[in-house]
């Protein structure tokens, strides 16, 4: 198909002067960044900086005011709703909350996107496709559960099994690790970097998690009042005299110490 | 978190006062809201309308929702249904004796029980039990956000999730009053036997000697738009739900009350029509 046409010299995702507001508050003011192909980028940023937005208008969930952003290509903010379906089978998106369909176990759950985008697979091929999802995040046995039978870490693990059970190009990660235990955080971190060796998927992470972010991130970028703060690769945030940066990067030693 | 402190006028980036939108926002009145309202409710339904037609008709999901709707009410109908004509029968009777029209009795209670008893009851039980699970359904799908993965998923939740409803409310709608109907001549007869001693093949043949086709049609007609007006409201009030879980019971509560004043507004509407007929 001629809209979904892979132009990535430049990256697979291209954010050029993002600005978004509801009602009288401005949450994005002028954002510009790239994800190039392949590497996992992470997003760092406090509370109510426009993470979630800034993702949710890269599949535009929420419609941006202005600026380009560009998904293999194409530009999101002028596609037809059935060229933005196209460029949204190639796009993976894992929800802050898990969003996990209530109403349906977790193999529906699993089934449903892959059913959906790829309408001529077997039942054989489903049901493969099904385990190793589940086999990836770990949790083979719960395919028959309901989510409300899930603790909120497993459901999480779901959600992600969800998100990658279409081997999507480009991952969006939406705090995939808050709320964890740091065993699970970190086989989730191992599991995104994995996704990224395996499918080759290119991938934002949004995180506030700074293990996390140590462990997958090629590439950070920091946002601050909607705004980008900071870019650069994990060396440059580690040794900086930036107080804002220090304050995200030096609190878990700080905290560690306080515990002592 | 929402500011809610306003940034005076003075403080503010050039840039900002200049944008027409920060300028124009003012503190809507309530007609303003109405307005708003009554144009997205127009934009939902014809959005609904444009993927009720076309392809990729849900039909596994509109069975389960006639089926969802069916289990969920029929035991209050049941009740309500023999109930009320217990009630009407009990009530007309000793005004009938006094004119000495006892055998008019069951005719004139089907009559009441088909052309509005039956279909205003089980509309606004509906409203009550089906108008709510949908906003509340919908509404917790907006808020935990599966609406929006469904979209990502690249399902249209127009028509996934609204469309089957919809339709099944307006399907069940009619026949659940017909149900109502019968369980209602029912009540009458053993309200009947209460005071006097009718077999029933006699009371129904009575029943039904007053009852004219005429009764009959535009009372099903009705229950038709009742279905759609409970299965409209209760799926916008939860497919428009705000952030955040109080707004799930806010959408439930509203579609109640929404769909039970539109069932009563749109039963005026078909008296006066069928008056004129
Ligand atoms: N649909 C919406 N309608 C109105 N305001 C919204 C909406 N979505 C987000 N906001 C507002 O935008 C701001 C940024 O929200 P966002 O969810 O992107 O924050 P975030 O950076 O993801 O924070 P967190 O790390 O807590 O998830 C918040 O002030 C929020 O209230
Ligand atoms: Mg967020």
């Amino acid at each position: 198909m001629n809209a979904t046409e892979t132009n990535t010299n430049e990256g697979v995702v291209v954010i050029q002067d993002l600005t978004k507001s509801f009602d009288t508050t401005e949450v994005l003011k002028g954002i510009t960044l790239s994800l190039k192909k392949g590497e996992n980028l992470v997003v760092l940023g406090k509370s109510g900086t426009g993470k979630s937005v800034l993702i949710k208008c890269i599949v535009r969930l929420l419609k941006s005011d202005s600026g380009s952003i560009k998904v293999l290509g194409n530009e999101v903010t002028e596609l037809n709703n059935t060229d933005m379906n196209e460029v949204r089978r190639k796009i993976g998106f894992l929800f802050q909350g898990g969003a996990l369909y209530d109403s349906m176990t977790v193999r529906e759950n699993l089934e449903f996107p892959l059913k959906r985008m790829y309408k001529n697979l077997t039942k054989a091929e489903v049901d493969a496709k099904v385990k190793e999802a589940l086999e990836n995040v770990g949790l083979p046995d719960s395919i028959d559960k309901m989510p409300s039978e899930l603790s909120g870490g497993m459901k999480k693990r779901i959600s992600l099994a969800r998100t990658i059970i279409v081997d999507p190009e480009i991952m969006l990660y939406d705090e995939p690790t808050t709320g964890l235990d740091p065993v699970s955080s970190h086989e989730i971190s191992l599991l995104i970097n994995e996704v990224q060796q395996k499918y080759k998927t290119s991938s934002i992470i949004i995180t506030h998690d700074i293990e996390c972010a140590k462990t997958v991130a090629n590439r950070i970028i920091m946002l601050q009042e909607g705004k980008v703060y900071k870019e650069g690769v994990l060396s440059d945030f580690e040794n900086t005299d930036d107080e804002l940066v220090n304050s995200y990067f030096k609190s878990q030693n700080i905290t560690n110490t306080k515990t002592i | 978190m929402k500011k809610t402190i306003p940034i005076p006028e003075n403080e503010m980036e050039p840039m900002q006062k200049m944008r027409p939108k920060e300028i124009s926002v003012k503190k809507k009145n309530k007609l303003e809201v109405f307005l708003a309202d009554v144009g997205n409710a127009t934009g939902f339904v014809l959005k609904v309308f444009k993927n009720i037609f076309g392809k990729d008709f849900e039909f596994n999901q509109f069975l389960k929702q006639c089926f969802a709707i069916g289990n969920q009410s029929l035991g209050l109908i049941s009740v309500t249904g023999i109930i009320i004509g217990l009630v009407l029968t009990i009530q007309s009777r000793p005004v009938l004796v006094n004119f000495g029209a006892v055998s008019m009795l069951p005719g004139m209670v089907a009559i009441s029980i088909i052309r509005e008893m039956g279909p205003v009851i089980t509309a606004l039980i509906c409203a009550g039990k089906i108008g709510s699970s949908m906003g509340a359904e919908i509404g917790s799908m907006r808020v935990t956000e599966q609406i929006d993965a469904m979209e990502v998923s690249s399902t249209n939740p127009i028509k996934f999730l609204i469309v089957p409803r919809v339709l099944a409310a307006t399907f069940m709608l009619p026949l659940l009053t017909l149900y109502a109907d019968a369980l209602g001549i029912l009540g009458s007869w053993i309200g009947a036997n209460i005071k006097g001693d009718v077999s029933f093949v006699l009371f129904i043949s009575q029943a039904f000697s007053g009852v004219e086709f005429s009764d009959l049609f535009p009372a099903v007609v009705k229950t038709f738009f009742f279905g759609a007006v409970i299965g409209f409201v209760g799926c916008y009030k939860g497919f428009n739900a705000g952030r955040g879980t109080e707004s799930v019971g806010i959408a439930a509560n509203s579609a109640v009350v929404m769909a039970s004043l539109l069932v009563i507004i749109v039963d005026l509407i078909a008296v006066q029509i069928t008056d004129l007929l």
